[in-house]
């Protein structure tokens, strides 16, 4: 008797925790399907709150009542159209600034990833003189930063206010994704440095022949994770290219979209369905700016988990 | 003696010189990234002085003149170069930037924080593991997306003329909700979207550490007739209680900021004094009206009360017996 009501107990728990799930699954898609619904559907259909998560079309016809009156009649069938996509694709300033943003995440992840190995490589080596000091120098910067203000008025000393260089190299490296790296080396058995140094191979050769071969995973999260940041940064550039709207990132071109700052209506204002239009050219803008790095995460998932949880051992 | 001198000091310039040989590619090596910290993370502080001075930025820091000082205890002492903090603390906006930040940090920290510690724990017993592993990939999703484009989100899903939340509970004939223009419903939405966005990704954590939790101890508490929720509370629990203590630690030592980007993205008109929370405040008052030197203070002030409680946190922590940061 016992164990039958106990096994039926855990079942229905087991259901009950599904079902959040499914809620949590619903959650998290729902909204992006919302946008990418109306980025597909037509303005009229969005103006009269058709549109929730399906895109719809919007059929008009015009007929003559009885009384001589013109009626519009309007249906809403599930359709898609892409009018929003080439309003938003043959818009020069967005595109520009889409290429320039490629450009400029692939620039600064490799950097990024070379100063990363560059400062958590030597950090591994417990003889090296001086590790310790530099080790407290590093660290005390993810605890104390100068503040807004004051980088502000060094980068107008460095002559980067207004310079796309601003986008990238304050970002170089990230001192939670080095600990990262360096944790992964440490994790490298000593044994292999060991028979490698005995055949005379140096600090570097190591690095290159034994270690970075060897870190792929882990620089495929690191790569993830700068890559993500920058993409989908905008700060820096509300701050420090406030003169130079050319090198604005795509995240900052988005921003002013969404303001209302840039319009996106290639329509006159006034005209009936402008409203709908504009949402559904900055749905599609929304879509184009999501897509490149949530078709990559996926992949990579079992790299960052992995990642995440190496930066969390204490140590 | 002197000869003998020599050969130690040539053993000693030998062994230095071996050293080098060795290890002179890893100083290389550390040159950049040394120089990235010294210039972007440790120049940047000399300005701090600013917070200090008078208001100034055209000439070199160092020859900008200090700050009136402050009397306290009725004049019996005067605090040199102290006069911007007393400004900003008189200053209404400054004030209410302060409690708008502590409140949307109480809300994250009472909310948000143990959102993905229930998350992981109602993960961690779920029997479908092809549903597990594609549950967790769609809830890590939100993590990359930016602030603007859920800020994009959020108007498509709340907008009160066509935004589908309000749509759809107006077709059950109710009011719709003023997500994005009522000031309490906004800091609602503020707080649900960031446990939105956070959640999923958090649990990476707390999954790592339940994954390390002794098997025995549950079949344990199985023979002992716990059931679910129990087992839950006695063993999980207890078990990733480090994991838990330390993320509050690093946790706490954010309360006295809030992520520029989500409340630039997010805020609109209607909210406009809601949405003041101190990086907002630098952001306004600093580039938008000129004033560096309370800018520049605010920051610190901002930094120094962090740094206090992260370290304070800590060290209750560890007087209370629990493993701290370091």
């Amino acid at each position: 008797m016992k164990p039958t009501r106990k096994l039926k107990g855990a079942k229905i728990g087991d259901w009950i925790i599904v079902l959040i799930m499914l809620g949590l699954i619903a959650l998290c898609v729902l909204p992006v399907l919302t946008v990418v619904a109306s980025s597909l559907s037509d303005p009229g259909a969005i103006v009269r709150q058709r549109v929730s998560f399906i895109p719809r079309l919007e059929n008009v016809t015009e007929s003559i009542d009885a009384a001589g009156y013109v009626v519009m009649d309007r249906t809403f069938p599930i359709g898609v159209h892409f009018e929003a996509y080439t309003d938003i694709l043959g818009n020069s300033n967005f595109m520009r600034s889409l290429a320039w943003t490629a450009i400029l995440t692939l620039i600064s992840t490799l950097f990024s990833l070379a100063m990363t190995v560059m400062c958590a490589y030597p950090l591994t080596y417990d003889e090296l003189k001086g590790r310790k000091i530099i080790t407290v120098m590093i660290l005390f910067t993810m605890f104390f930063q100068a503040g807004a203000i004051p980088t502000f008025l060094l980068y107008d000393q460095l002559n980067l206010l207004d310079n796309p260089l601003v986008l990238i190299l304050p970002g170089f490296v990230s001192v939670f994704l080095m600990i990262i790296m360096r944790r992964f080396f440490l994790g490298i058995p000593d044994s292999l440095r060991e028979s490698a140094e005995m055949d005379g191979a140096g600090p570097f050769t190591v690095l290159r022949k034994i270690y970075l071969p060897l870190s792929t995973p882990v620089l495929a999260t690191l790569g993830l994770m700068y890559a993500v940041g920058r993409w989908n940064g905008m700060a820096d550039a509300l701050w420090f290219l406030r003169g130079a709207p050319e090198w604005h990132p795509i995240q900052m071109v988005l921003f002013n979209i969404l303001q209302g700052v840039t319009p996106v209506d290639p329509l006159d204002p006034g005209s009936v369905s402008t409203a709908g239009r504009s949402e559904a050219v900055q749905a599609a803008a929304i879509v184009v700016a999501m897509v490149p790095i949530l078709c990559v995460y996926p992949w990579l998932q079992k790299y960052f988990v992995s990642g995440v949880t190496l930066g969390a051992v204490k140590g | 003696m002197c000869a003998s001198v020599n050969w130690k000091g040539l053993i000693l310039l030998n062994k230095a010189g071996s050293y080098i040989q060795r290890y002179w590619t890893l100083y290389v090596m550390l040159l950049l990234p040394i120089a990235f910290f010294l210039i972007f993370r440790y120049w940047p502080m000399i300005n701090i002085l600013l917070a200090f001075k008078r208001n100034n930025i055209i000439d070199p820091i160092m020859q900008v003149p200090w700050a009136e000082g402050v009397e306290i205890f009725d004049g019996a002492i005067t605090v040199p170069g102290m006069s911007n903090f007393q400004q900003i603390w008189n200053h209404p906006p400054f004030r209410l930037a302060v409690r708008n930040t502590l409140m949307f940090s109480v809300f994250d920290l009472g909310f948000g924080f143990p959102a993905p510690i229930i998350l992981a724990l109602l993960l961690n017993e779920l029997k479908f593991k092809k549903f597990k592993r594609v549950t967790q990939t769609i809830s890590y999703m939100p993590h990359f997306l930016s602030w603007i484009i859920i800020s994009g989100l959020a108007i498509r899903l709340f907008s009160p003329s066509s935004g589908t939340f309000n749509s759809i509970i107006g077709s059950w004939g109710m009011e719709p909700v003023q997500f994005l223009s009522a000031p309490n419903q906004w800091v609602g939405m503020v707080v649900g979207l960031g446990i939105w966005r956070s959640v999923g990704w958090n649990t990476i954590i707390y999954l790592a550490a339940i994954t390390s939790v002794n098997p025995e101890l549950y079949e344990a508490a199985e023979v002992d007739g716990a059931s679910r929720l129990r087992r839950m509370w006695h063993v999980t629990l207890p078990c990733i209680r480090p994991v838990i203590v330390i993320l509050f630690i690093l946790a706490l030592g954010g309360t006295m900021g809030a992520d520029f980007e989500r409340f630039m993205a997010l805020r609109n008109h209607a909210v406009i004094s809601m949405a003041n929370v101190l990086p907002i405040y630098v952001f306004e008052w600093g580039l938008g009206n000129l004033r560096f030197h309370w800018a520049t203070a605010v920051g610190l002030f901002q930094n120094l009360i962090n740094l206090f409680l992260l370290l304070g946190a800590n060290v209750i922590v560890k007087k209370l017996g629990g493993q701290g940061l370091w």
